[in-house]
């Protein structure tokens, strides 16, 4: 059942990695993120209720809260505050509105593609446990870390490379899920926090940017160099 | 409690930073932080408590040797910070004293760590601390370095993250009880998953090595250390990448005790070759003094790294020369510092004839240059020595053939920027500020310079037996 609900939330994850890659409007790239954020926040619950047997357990109400809490927590951070604060940071900022890429779109469309599919194929000769709940997982965990590589490293906008390692964060958070009895909730909360810590003083610092040159595309990053 | 107070001294008196009022007064608490945590160190070395919440801090032979070589490198940083603050009195210190202090509290939380999770979340903290440390001349250069400090260092421990979940898995397939621990992942990594164990250990090199600013992933390094106060380039260069360079060790343990050293070890040899090479083509004919050091910074990360992948009698080289190579490059980077004060330039082109102009500075930069670079008589000499000396003991010639060359090239490139800025013409009245070589900023360097010295002539004990013990810590055989 739990399997049943979990995959056609990695499949969608995946094809909004898709979207990622495609999309040339800032504020829309800020909302695709989000919602796969928000994905992310709801593929949560479902596999944790895959490992607990809450059958045998009985109505325990504490482990059910702090589900509960946590899931929110994710949703409200990834879904919410984040893509408020940078979008409050285009607004404050002055940002151009369109993203531009180094390669183009579809050259980095085409390596995304590509990706996916030497990922997918690579999953297949690690070893995996029995007892997880689907075989997507693991590809869908690294697809998206590539995507958020391919943003992070052909994107010139400061603001698109921080959401490009959002996306890198994502894709770690869906491996984390495997790990959910593994990791204890200090690791949970420190992914989480640290994310949030990253992109705020990251947003302080594409607001520097701004300031000091106008647009904040990293191409005005460029006097650090050797010749 | 006492390895609690030596992560928490440091951090409440960052709190009090921020909140003491004085510009003048508040750079005092850096040199008091790192006294104190110097102090509570050797009382816990010395027979203290040796674990903490159920092991998730604990001392252990090998990071011993890091608790006392960054507390020894800090201080002498700690030093200096009081006379370089002062003589940039126009500018407020606050955030920089408070992250600097933090600074301490976090490297000492991922020496301490014994827990995968701690540990990297302690590393994500040093990047965070010290980012507002590079932007701390808030101009447009070091916004750009701060910007690609942040990003690439990001990256990296996410990376780093990745390969933490990895090994995590790796122990489930196993079909062990999943932890996070090192002592129990130790434990268990006999029997762990192979396949998943490589990938994590090259994320976790990889990531780690972001950090420790190892080839390829070192770009950040020339533009954080140049554009960064001489003191922020000699925190990063000797007790940050330390710190590092103890987390990747970690892993390397894991990788010895699950049978795959040899996986593991050609991995680092690999990465230290590469970072030796990449100095040494880019110290090259280098016109920027800070960024000069960077790539020193990068070569001896390089022979730390290399020195573990050759492993034997290398592997004590390479821990002894943490030491050695944070103290000396802890002289260069101040005495840097304090040119780029004087002249206003770090570029080759303005700053000549830095002996007369400050002869101390002077001194000690030209003497830090043939310290780092390997002469006899110093510090790094005996380190680097038992490094190549481990590499023919290994029966690998052509490696320690490519390890000396590789230090022939890096010492041309590198003499030639230095020595060109010691001697020639002094510089025009007028073209350079007031800034002299004051008490206060120089001791620090004197001190360092004479430690060099002296740590190439005599190794104070127990130093010696406690690399011992590491190298044996990191060597032991594995459990079946």
């Amino acid at each position: 059942m739990m399997t049943a609900l979990l995959e056609p939330c990695m499949v969608i994850a995946v094809l909004l990695n898709f979207y990622i890659l495609s999309v040339s409007r800032l504020k829309m790239l800020i909302v695709v993120v989000a919602i796969q954020g928000v994905i992310l926040g709801l593929m949560y619950p479902i596999v944790h209720q895959g490992f607990a047997p809450t059958a045998e357990a009985g109505l325990d109400l504490i482990p059910l809260v702090r589900l509960l809490a946590l899931t929110i927590a994710i949703i409200a951070i990834k879904g919410s505050l984040i893509p408020v604060m940078l979008n409050r940071a285009v607004l404050l900022a002055d940002i151009r509105s369109t993203v531009t890429s180094v390669i183009g779109f579809v050259p980095s469309l085409l390596i995304g593609g590509v990706g996916a599919a030497i990922v997918f194929v690579f999953a297949q000769q690690l070893p995996v446990s029995p007892d997880h709940h689907s075989p997507l997982l693991i590809p869908t965990s690294l697809t998206t870390v590539l995507t958020g590589f391919l943003i992070l490293v052909t994107r010139r906008e400061a603001l698109a490379q921080v959401l490009g390692y959002i996306v890198m964060e994502n894709g770690i958070f869906i491996f984390g899920l495997l790990l959910i009895e593994a990791v204890p909730i200090l690791v949970e909360l420190g992914v989480v926090l640290d994310l949030f810590v990253g992109v705020f003083v990251m947003g302080i610092i594409v607001h520097h940017v701004s300031r000091a040159f106008p647009e904040a595309s990293t191409e005005h990053l460029a006097s650090l160099k050797e010749l | 409690m006492m390895l609690l107070l030596i992560i928490l001294v440091p951090t409440v008196l960052s709190g009090l930073a921020m909140v003491v009022p004085w510009n003048q007064w508040r750079p005092l608490l850096i040199p008091l932080a790192a006294t104190l945590h110097l102090g509570l160190v050797i009382t816990t070395l010395s027979g203290g408590e040796t674990s903490a919440f159920d092991r998730w801090l604990a001392i252990d032979p090998l990071n011993r040797v890091f608790l006392l070589a960054i507390s020894c490198i800090y201080l002498l940083c700690a030093l200096y910070a009081p006379g370089y603050l002062w003589a940039r009195a126009n500018r407020s210190n606050r955030v920089l004293c408070g992250c600097v202090l933090l600074f301490l509290g976090v490297t000492s939380l991922v020496c301490l760590s014994h827990h995968l999770g701690l540990m990297w979340v302690a590393m994500e903290t040093t990047t965070l601390v010290t980012a507002p440390c590079i932007y701390f001349n808030h101009n447009a250069r070091a916004l750009e370095a701060t910007w690609k400090y942040l990003l690439i260092g990001s990256v990296g421990i996410a990376l780093a993250l990745l390969g933490s979940f990895f090994l995590a898995y790796a122990m489930i397939q196993a079909g062990s009880e999943s932890t996070l621990l090192f002592d129990e992942l130790v434990e268990h990594s006999h029997k762990i998953s192979h396949p998943w164990l490589h990938a994590a250990f090259i994320l976790l090199v990889v990531g780690y090595g972001t950090k420790m600013g190892l080839a390829p992933m070192h770009t950040w390094k020339p533009d954080a250390y140049g554009e960064a106060p001489g003191m922020i380039g000699a925190l990063l260069a000797g007790v940050l990448t330390s710190v590092a360079f103890l987390c990747v060790l970690r892993f390397f343990h894991i990788a010895h005790i699950a049978h795959e050293d040899r996986f593991a070890q050609r991995i680092l040899v690999f990465f230290g070759l590469l970072s030796m090479g990449t100095a040494a083509v880019f110290m090259a004919r280098q016109k920027d003094i800070k960024r000069c050091l960077a790539y020193s910074s990068v070569e001896h990360m390089g022979m730390l790294a290399f020195g573990i992948g050759l492993g034997g009698m290398a592997v004590g080289g390479s821990l002894l020369h943490v030491f050695h190579n944070g103290i000396c490059k802890v002289a260069l980077f101040l005495a840097a510092g304090n040119i780029h004060r004087a002249y206003g330039s770090k570029s080759t082109d303005e700053v000549t004839g830095v002996i007369r102009r400050l002869p101390i500075s002077g001194v000690v930069l030209l003497a830090g240059f043939f310290a780092i670079t390997g002469s006899p008589l110093f510090g790094p000499f005996v380190s680097e020595f038992q490094i190549l000396n481990g590499a023919f003991e290994a029966g690998k010639p052509a490696l320690g053939l490519c390890f000396l060359l590789f230090l022939l090239l890096v010492f041309f490139g590198m003499g030639n920027t230095l020595v060109n800025c010691a001697f020639g013409p002094l510089p025009e009245e007028g073209t350079t500020t007031q800034f002299s070589d004051r008490f206060s900023v120089v001791f620090p360097l004197l001190l360092a310079i004479g430690l060099t010295v002296l740590l190439g002539v005599w190794t104070p004990e127990p130093l010696p037996a406690w690399i011992t013990d590491a190298q044996q810590f990191l060597q032991r055989s594995p459990a079946e």
